[in-house]
């Protein structure tokens, strides 16, 4: 449910105070949150600091910001000055950073109103959010099952109504999939449309800023505000200047909206119906959909996990115990030192994807793993090129079944990685995608519809969104944490 | 006989104001991280941003050795765990470097091939103390830039003059200032010998400081080579240090301990791209090399190699010269008194690098003029520069004090008089054919009239009177 413009026009009018608002969002976290895990560190202090700006600035008419005084959070692995940042694991145990990440940085000269840190997998490597150090998110629905990940705390928190909205990353599906699971909606813009300065790195050609928020309106709101160039980040995108916002009621009659088989054909059954009522629904609004395939697609996340995991192994090579984060006391020698705390400190997914990552390009290997899968990933940037010749947007399931039971995904190694599969495309060529709430499995569960853009068309993807939320409704639980 | 083959690899700190990928200080020196910056130190999260001057100064360094610049380069990461390595990789260029097959002429004519540059950035430094390990990343950062030598280097002679010319070159076109004690220029040196036409088996000897260490290093490591082959044995390829007190070199690390860097494609930098015009702007923007100089200098100013050698040496002297030279008649003159006055008063090579004098060259060149226009002779001028050094007025001050300004026509006369009153005997040679004896009358009158006099027109007047 979209709420940010309504909160705001109450805030204008006075019906509530920023620090009342923000108090019944600490009252209902300090309720909530024992049970389902989203927070990590909620940040009273400051959130209550904020709220007293935004309502200074109200007080004496000043013209405050659409995000003035909403609370709002943070996933773990996203820089916050002064404020622990430890990407949820053991070898940032007690970091605080020295600055604060761009995209906070936009938001916090806004009055947003930050209630706290968010659970994640372990520098974000995971889809359950269970690899972190402080024990896995639950789903607000239904607590036996996971809230996903790695963005799981963040997504959490917005469906059980904890938070406004919140800002995750998405390398391989990490915001689109916890929000499907968890029922509210997960946007990752194309790479380059948010800067990453500041985002803690897991793998740098893939990893993007995500938003996650109860409807699409706040999802335009929050993605408008945070996007476009920074000079501290030379992979974003210079002369962008979204307005997604505005463009969300467009009429889209005539949008052609493709549907990749391979995807349908992999998912779940009742996933897969829900998403095909999504494709009629979209044909009752007008649009053309068409179903085609595109085989390639499958092999995106072998190829993905490779270049995934070799970057990753390289980003987190700095964590050494020397400058920052946690440092193991007793050793012998400073390679000692560094290897114990490494050692003692990496969780076991961090570790296998380091050394998965550090193999690939390894002397003699990576011709064969890591050129091949960049060569791989070129020729499906070209082939997405053409299938957005022909189409507007694709349709596809978010993920091909719903949220795993709890400790399920452990025991099942290879069919973590499996679960990525319609999320990692979208992170492979850079392109834009949106999961919003399509329905519920049977045993009550959130499904997610995904769908996928051209290179900067976040405008049109949201219009989609936008239109189909406001034809379908949205799934947000009612009983829970705020209540509007 | 072993035949020597030498290849070089010269790291040169580039001196741009700010780092490579950030906006810290590159300054020398200062308080242990003093600066730094969360990019530079690789804290979480932080992304590095090009510096564009970096890559200028690196260009223009490809142009000065005379290289092609490529018009599209790439940075790549070069992956190794070390505790001055704040992000345990270092940004560099692998497959793709920004200049490539260029040369270094040496004086003989031979030419060493440059293979490739690249830009890279420096890591942090390391300090022993007190048993304990500290670490300083202020030079975590800095810009390098990476110059590989072909191996055509094949005695310790041409490797001297070799990373002479590149120091030189560096300094000349303000790209660095190539401090080898302050490690602002550091070589690693490649080296095997040969008996045969086949190239032995290479060892490296890291980090070099000191052209007289490289020096040592070289001719140590060569005769080491040359024993364990004669011995029977093979050379090992490996990475060798350089001990200053014993002369030796000693072993770091052998093959088997050699680094897989895992070197990829850097993802968080776009691609470099220069275009001809832009790197047509950077050649404009290159001071005059100094073999274009030293050519110059010969034909234009019609001076002697030798000496233009010296004058095209350090690029502040060059620009004193010139500067001095303009709208002088003989500008040999002024050449002369650089290297024969003004260089013997600086002695040290530092000193005549830094040229930091008293006078301007407006100041020689005045000097000149009053020389050619007869107002002071060769020994006055000679005198008064060294005086004009010390005390850094001008030669119209110091004349006026001296009353050098020659001496009058009848002060002259009456000199030149006396003078032949008082050494009759030398008068009597002259008028009895001995014409040579009027330079002993001449050198009396000089002595007398304290130099003021000029020489030419003593003898002139003495002719004159003994007629």
């Amino acid at each position: 449910m979209n709420k940010i413009l309504k909160l705001h026009d109450m805030l204008i009018r006075k019906e509530i105070s920023a620090k009342e608002l923000t108090q019944k969002y600490l009252s209902a976290i300090a309720a909530d949150n024992p049970a389902l895990n989203a927070y990590v560190k909620v940040t009273e202090e400051e959130a209550f600091t904020a709220a007293d700006i935004a309502d200074r600035k109200l007080a004496i008419g000043e013209v405050s910001d659409i995000l003035a005084g909403i609370p709002m959070n943070l996933k773990d692995n996203i820089s916050t000055k002064d404020l622990d940042t430890t990407c949820c694991s053991k070898i940032l145990e007690g970091y605080k950073p020295i600055y604060d990440a761009t995209v906070w940085q936009r938001l916090k000269v806004k009055d947003a109103v930050l209630l706290g840190k968010t659970n994640m997998d372990e520098f974000a490597m995971g889809c359950t959010s269970e690899t972190s150090v402080f024990g896995g998110s639950k789903n607000p629905h239904n607590t036996d099952f996971v809230a996903g990940g790695s963005s799981g705390g963040s997504a959490c928190a917005v469906s059980a109504n904890l938070a406004v909205y919140a800002l995750g990353s998405d390398t391989g599906g990490s915001v689109r999939q916890p929000a499907a699971f968890c029922g509210c909606v997960g946007f990752k813009p194309t790479y380059g449309a948010i800067s990453r300065y500041g985002l803690i790195a897991f793998a740098s050609s893939l990893d993007t800023v995500g938003v996650i928020a109860g409807g699409v309106e706040d999802t335009a709101i929050v993605f408008d505000k945070i996007a476009g160039f920074d000079p501290m980040d030379s992979t974003s995108k210079s002369d962008f200047a979204p307005c997604t916002f505005n463009l969300l009621k467009k009429d889209i009659k005539g949008r052609k909206i493709g549907i990749p088989n391979e995807f349908i054909d992999k998912a779940d059954k009742e996933v897969k119906t829900a998403v095909l009522k999504a494709a009629k629904d979209f044909e009752d609004m007008g649009c053309e959909v068409e179903f085609f395939s595109m085989p390639t697609l499958i092999k995106a996340l072998p190829a993905y996990y490779v270049i995934a995991c070799a970057e990753a192994s390289s980003n987190l090579g700095r964590y050494d115990g020397i400058r920052y984060g946690k440092r193991e006391e007793h050793y012998e020698s400073i390679h000692h030192m560094i290897c114990k705390t490494r050692a003692e400190n990496f969780g076991d997914e961090v570790k296998k994807r380091i050394m998965l990552g550090t193999f690939v390009l390894s002397e003699g290997y990576y011709d064969k793993y890591y050129a091949k899968a960049q060569s791989f990933r070129a020729q499906l940037r070209t082939q997405f090129d053409k299938v957005f010749e022909k189409y507007d947007a694709l349709i596809t399931p978010t993920s091909p079944k719903t949220a795993f039971k709890s400790a399920q995904v452990q025991e099942d190694k290879a069919g973590s990685f499996a679960a990525d599969l319609c999320t990692v495309p979208a992170n492979f060529a850079g392109l834009p995608a949106v999961s919003i709430p399509c329905g519920k499995c049977s045993r009550g569960l959130p499904i997610g519809l995904q769908i996928i853009g051209g290179k900067y068309k976040e405008s049109l993807i949201l219009n989609l969104a936008y239109k189909y939320e406001e034809a379908r409704g949205s799934f947000y639980i009612k009983d829970m944490g705020v209540r509007l | 006989m072993y035949k020597m083959t030498s290849g070089f690899e010269t790291h040169v700190e580039l001196k741009t104001s700010t780092k490579i990928f950030c906006t810290c200080s590159t300054e020398f020196g200062g308080e242990p991280n003093s600066h730094c910056c969360p990019v530079c130190v690789g804290m979480p999260g932080t992304l590095p941003s090009l510096n564009k001057r970096a890559v200028e100064f690196a260009v223009k360094a490809g142009l000065a050795l005379n290289c092609k610049i490529s018009n599209v380069s790439y940075m790549d990461r070069k992956n190794y765990s070390y505790p001055d390595l704040p992000k345990a990789y270092q940004i560099s260029q692998f497959d793709v470097p920004l200049c490539y097959d260029g040369f270094v002429e040496l004086s003989g004519g031979k030419k060493i091939g440059i293979t490739r540059i690249h830009v890279e950035e420096d890591a942090g430094k390391l300090i022993h103390k007190n048993g304990e390990i500290l670490i300083d990343y202020n030079r975590a950062g800095v810009p390098l830039i990476e110059i590989v030598s072909e191996p055509h280097i094949s005695s310790v002679e041409e490797a001297k003059e070799y990373v002479e010319k590149l120091r030189q070159l560096m300094r000349y076109i303000g790209v660095s200032d190539c401090r080898m004690q302050e490690g602002s220029m550091r070589c690693d040196v490649n080296i095997s010998v040969s008996a045969t036409d086949t190239l032995g088996t290479r060892t490296e000897i890291k980090n070099m400081n000191s052209i007289a260490n490289i020096a040592k290093a070289m001719e140590y490591e060569a005769k080491r080579q040359i024993n364990v082959i004669e011995s029977g044995s093979n050379v090992l390829q490996e990475t060798l240090g350089f001990d200053e007190k014993s002369g030796k070199t000693y072993s770091m690390r052998s093959k088997e301990d050699a680094d897989d860097y895992r070197f990829f494609r850097e993802p968080d930098l776009l691609p470099i791209h220069i275009s001809d015009s832009d790197i047509e702007k950077i050649r404009q923007s290159l001071p005059e090399l100094p073999h274009k100089k030293l050519k110059r200098y010969t034909t234009e100013f019609e001076l002697e190699e030798r000496e233009a050698r010296l004058l095209v040496k350090y690029p502040k002297v060059a620009e004193f010269f010139e500067n001095a030279a303009k709208g002088v008649k003989y500008p040999k003159k002024v050449a002369n008194f650089i290297v024969g006055v003004i260089f013997a008063f600086l002695k040290s090579e530092t000193l005549k690098e830094e040229f930091d004098l008293k006078i301007t060259p407006e100041d020689l060149k005045s000097l000149v003029l009053l020389l050619e226009n007869g107002k002071v002779n060769h020994n006055k001028a000679k005198t008064t520069l060294e005086q004009m050094l010390l005390s850094g007025k001008n030669a119209q001050e110091l004349l006026a004090d001296d009353d050098l300004s020659g001496i009058s026509e009848a002060d002259l006369e009456s000199l030149c008089a006396s003078t032949i009153e008082t050494n009759p005997k030398i008068v009597a040679d002259y008028k009895g054919g001995k014409d040579k004896a009027i330079m002993a009358l001449v050198g009396v009158v000089m002595r007398e009239s304290k130099g003021r006099a000029d020489a030419n027109k003593v003898k002139e007047k003495l002719i004159e009177l003994l007629k």
